[in-house]
């Protein structure tokens, strides 16, 4: 029935297609820490005889533990950098007493958090041998700030705005400065700043919406554990780096080995038996749902609730004019940029990717014209897995640390970009992704930032208000 | 093992104020899905919202029956705002769009730029809102004990609370079973079926759905209300997670039917704490802590979830026949 030749060309495609990925990830090596994943030291100072300690207790705006910022400690002992743990809080130890500077580097702040007196940072404070010394840095608004207010919530495990952060990472926080000259809060650089980090977030949420698309294009089905397959990438290559000692470009090759596995292995045992006993798509929906708690709870079952940070290195950060870019994101936006290029290559100039578009148009007429349409549907699974946990590991060095929930919060994110691209279309996936990335981003300029999906969702329901097929889809599809 | 402590536990889980709310979150999510097959997957939001309602305007300063109204009209206004873009499409964009609403609602509700309102992450404390509900109970001040289960009478986590709750579960179950067989739930469940069969016969199908939509809705507002009474509202405790618990205790219970979702909360909770106690007891500490026991529980929801749905979609009460999941 089905023509040989057109199963060797589409696993050669496939096996292509990996290459590529794996390709890309090997770009990953020129990213700061690969090669020696550094520990947190979150050990809490004990003071005693020959130690004194610098302690304190970072809390956001909104009152949470901010966690993964670095405090560096300066003074007769030397120089010592500890990071915030799970609680907010840092210590560091110092063997010596005297006047130690104490400098907070804001460019590891929870998205969105500025010091409410960054006149106060750095401090010096004195350290006497078997005593702690407070050292705070109350989060916040800038006090002299013209009412920007960035103070979204630190990542807190306990709930879901584990993913707040878009522009984490990038010292775009530096913007309390150029900010507070304005009077208004919004000037050209903080556009500039907000649309680059809009531009890298929509291409890593493309990298993670194409498969929750393709699926959807190919077997009808909205996959609400799609987010689930984006946290496994983040948690693989945590698990890799932190676990494991592997360097991060082995873990994340790994990362999407592993999700792209579990596409494989979801289709082959739970998906295609269900297509199979001809489980309707209703009931296959809440299936998803059914998956996308038990993978949550598994994750937190095995991983804790807490953020889990893949390379705890600060990253550096590079300029271009007047905006900021982590060296991290600038890579992972190459990365992503290839990958979703390769992706586009496959779809329409192989053969493979041709049968692809054919299924996800209209499965009965491919089916047809002899297209193994159940073929297609395991290899979009595969790579669209692959492919979200590909975005998943970029998102976890992006956004500075994983969780059990970064998936699905982005989920509905990822929901509103295949929506306005146009359900089932990958190409609609991209520009679904760029526009909400950029519309994330953006709307910090103007609302507060911990509201900034929510105006992401509110575009989500005005699209299927006026243009329920999307930008690039057709009206037959919204039945 | 205690086994009696472990029972009397699982007992008191079974009347609990939050099984009475889940129950009537589920029986509100059965009119939407049992009977008018619309797949809402907002109710957490419908709940939130008449929390919200009732809990900031009993903080103003307005009696009790007034804060019941705010909280139903914001569910009413809730459902026509999700209703009019929705109804007319295909079931999942209702879900994607409810869903998306639901969280609208708790990212709005927990923003720090609304703390004097909502409390922000933190939400509002039990305390400021419950006074007027426990000034209504008839019954004097102190404990009560029946059989092994003894609970203050009026005070947060009261008699009087899961009396109330369950009156209204009650109230609810009359309510469905009337309507299931009047000629506006036949209609409803003609939508539920064959909704082009019903615009055929000349039905307005837009304005039933909303009907549905909007009553259903209003009951998840309620169930809201009984859900913080005891407690605190919390906007991050009442997420999507919360809407797919309602979802498998009806699935549990089974749609289209009266005392499905009475019966699923009642299993949902019961069981859950079953499995968690015999844990917490058997396992040892250093196999599985006393959170990991915690997130299995969640885990074995999901995988009953996934199970339900795919091997006995009816449920336990439900009929087969009766419900095609997929009539959309």
């Amino acid at each position: 029935m089905r023509p040989h030749v057109t199963t060797d060309r589409s696993s050669r495609t496939g096996a292509v297609l990996l290459a590529l990925l794996l390709a890309a990830l090997a770009t990953l090596g020129a990213l700061p820490g690969s090669a020696a994943p550094a520990r947190a030291a979150i050990a809490e100072c004990m003071a005693d005889a020959s130690t004194g300690c610098v302690n304190g207790t970072l809390r956001t705006a909104a009152g949470e533990p901010a966690v993964g910022v670095a405090v560096t400690v300066e003074g007769p002992a030397g120089e010592v950098t500890v990071t915030s743990g799970p609680e907010g809080r840092w210590s560091a130890p110092v063997d010596e007493a005297g006047d130690y500077t104490v400098t907070l580097d804001e460019s590891t702040l929870p998205p969105g958090q500025t010091l409410r007196d960054p006149a106060g940072n750095p401090r010096v404070v004195t350290v006497r041998l078997g005593a702690a010394a407070g050292a705070l840095f109350p989060l916040g608004p800038p006090a002299d700030g013209a009412g920007e207010g960035p103070d979204a919530p630190a990542p807190d495990p306990g709930d879901e705005s584990v993913d707040t952060g878009g522009a984490g990472g990038e010292p775009g926080l530096d913007t309390s400065a150029t900010g507070s000259t304005s009077g208004g809060g919004v000037t050209w650089e903080r556009v500039a700043q907000q649309a680059l980090a809009g531009i890298v977030f929509g291409t890593l949420l493309a990298l993670a919406s194409i498969g929750l698309s393709l699926i959807f294009g190919t077997t009808g089905l909205s996959n609400f554990a799609h987010g689930e397959q984006v946290t496994l990438g983040g948690i693989m290559a945590y698990l890799g780096v932190q676990t494991l000692g592997l360097p991060l470009v082995v873990a994340g090759a790994l990362a999407v080995v592993v999700a792209g596995a579990s596409g494989w292995l979801q289709d082959k045992f739970l998906w295609h038996p269900l297509r199979s006993r001809r489980v309707g798509m209703t009931q296959q929906l809440i299936v998803t749902i059914g998956l996308a708690i038990a993978l949550q709870y598994t994750y937190q079952f095995f991983f804790g609730a807490s953020s889990l940070r893949i390379v705890t290195a600060t990253p550096e950060s590079i300029r271009f004019g007047g905006v900021f870019i982590t060296r991290t994101s600038l890579v992972s936006v190459i990365i992503a940029a290839v990958v979703l290029a390769g992706v586009a290559y496959f779809l329409v100039a192989t053969r493979t990717g041709r049968a692809t578009r054919a299924v996800s148009d209209n499965p009965a007429l491919a089916a047809a014209s002899g297209i193994s349409v159940e073929r297609i549907i395991r290899i979009v699974w595969t790579f669209g897995a692959a492919l979200a946990g590909l975005g998943g590991v970029l998102m976890g060095l992006y956004l500075n640390a994983t969780a059990w929930n970064m998936g699905g919060t982005l989920l509905l994110l990822m929901f509103a970009a295949v929506t306005l691209g146009g359900l089932g279309t990958a190409f609609g996936a991209l520009v679904g992704s760029l526009v909400i990335g950029l519309l994330v981003e953006m709307s910090n300029l103007v609302i507060p930032s911990d509201m900034r999906y929510a105006g992401a969702l509110v575009v989500l329901i005005l699209i299927l208000l006026f243009r329920p097929q999307g930008i690039l889809g057709r009206a037959e599809r919204i039945g | 093992m205690d086994w009696t402590r472990i029972l009397t536990n699982v007992v008191g889980e079974l009347v609990a104020p939050t099984t009475a709310a889940y129950a009537l979150a589920a029986i509100g999510l059965n009119v939407h899905f049992g009977l008018t097959g619309l797949l809402n997957f907002g109710q957490a939001g419908f709940m939130l919202l008449g929390a919200y309602g009732f809990a900031i305007s009993t903080i103003a300063g307005w009696p009790i029956w007034a804060a019941l109204l705010v909280a139903i009209a914001c569910a009413v206004v809730f459902g026509l705002v999700l209703g009019i873009p929705t109804l007319k499409l295909r079931g999942d964009y209702l879900a994607i769009v409810t869903i998306a609403a639901a969280e609208i609602v708790r990212i709005i509700g927990r923003s720090t730029a609304l703390t004097d309102l909502t409390g922000a992450s933190s939400g509002l404390r039990g305390n400021s809102y419950k006074e007027s509900f426990q000034a209504l109970s008839p019954f004097p001040d102190g404990n009560t004990a029946i059989g092994p289960l003894e609970y203050s009478n009026n005070s947060s986590n009261s008699w009087w609370i899961r009396i109330v709750g369950w009156v209204l579960v009650a109230l609810a179950c009359l309510l469905v079973w009337r309507l299931k067989n009047s000629p506006w739930g036949r209609v409803l469940k003609g939508i539920r079926e064959d909704e082009d069969a019903v615009r055929s016969l000349g039905k307005n199908v837009y304005a039933y759905k909303m009907q549905a939509l909007v009553l259903g809705g209003v009951i998840g507002a309620v169930a809201g209300i009984i859900y913080v009474l005891p407690r605190a509202v919390q906007p991050d405790s009442m997420g999507r997670p919360m809407t797919f618990f309602v979802w498998t205790i009806l699935l549990l219970g089974g749609a289209a039917t009266v005392f499905g979702p009475v019966l699923g909360s009642m299993i949902f909770w019961g069981a859950l704490l079953l499995i968690k106690s015999v844990m917490r007891s058997t396992v040892p500490a250093e196999v599985m802590g006393t959170q990991q026991i915690e997130q299995f529980g969640w885990i074995v929801v999901g995988v009953t979830l996934m199970l339900l749905v795919i091997f006995r979609p009816q449920g336990m009460l439900g009929d087969k026949k009766e419900l095609a999941i997929n009539a959309h």
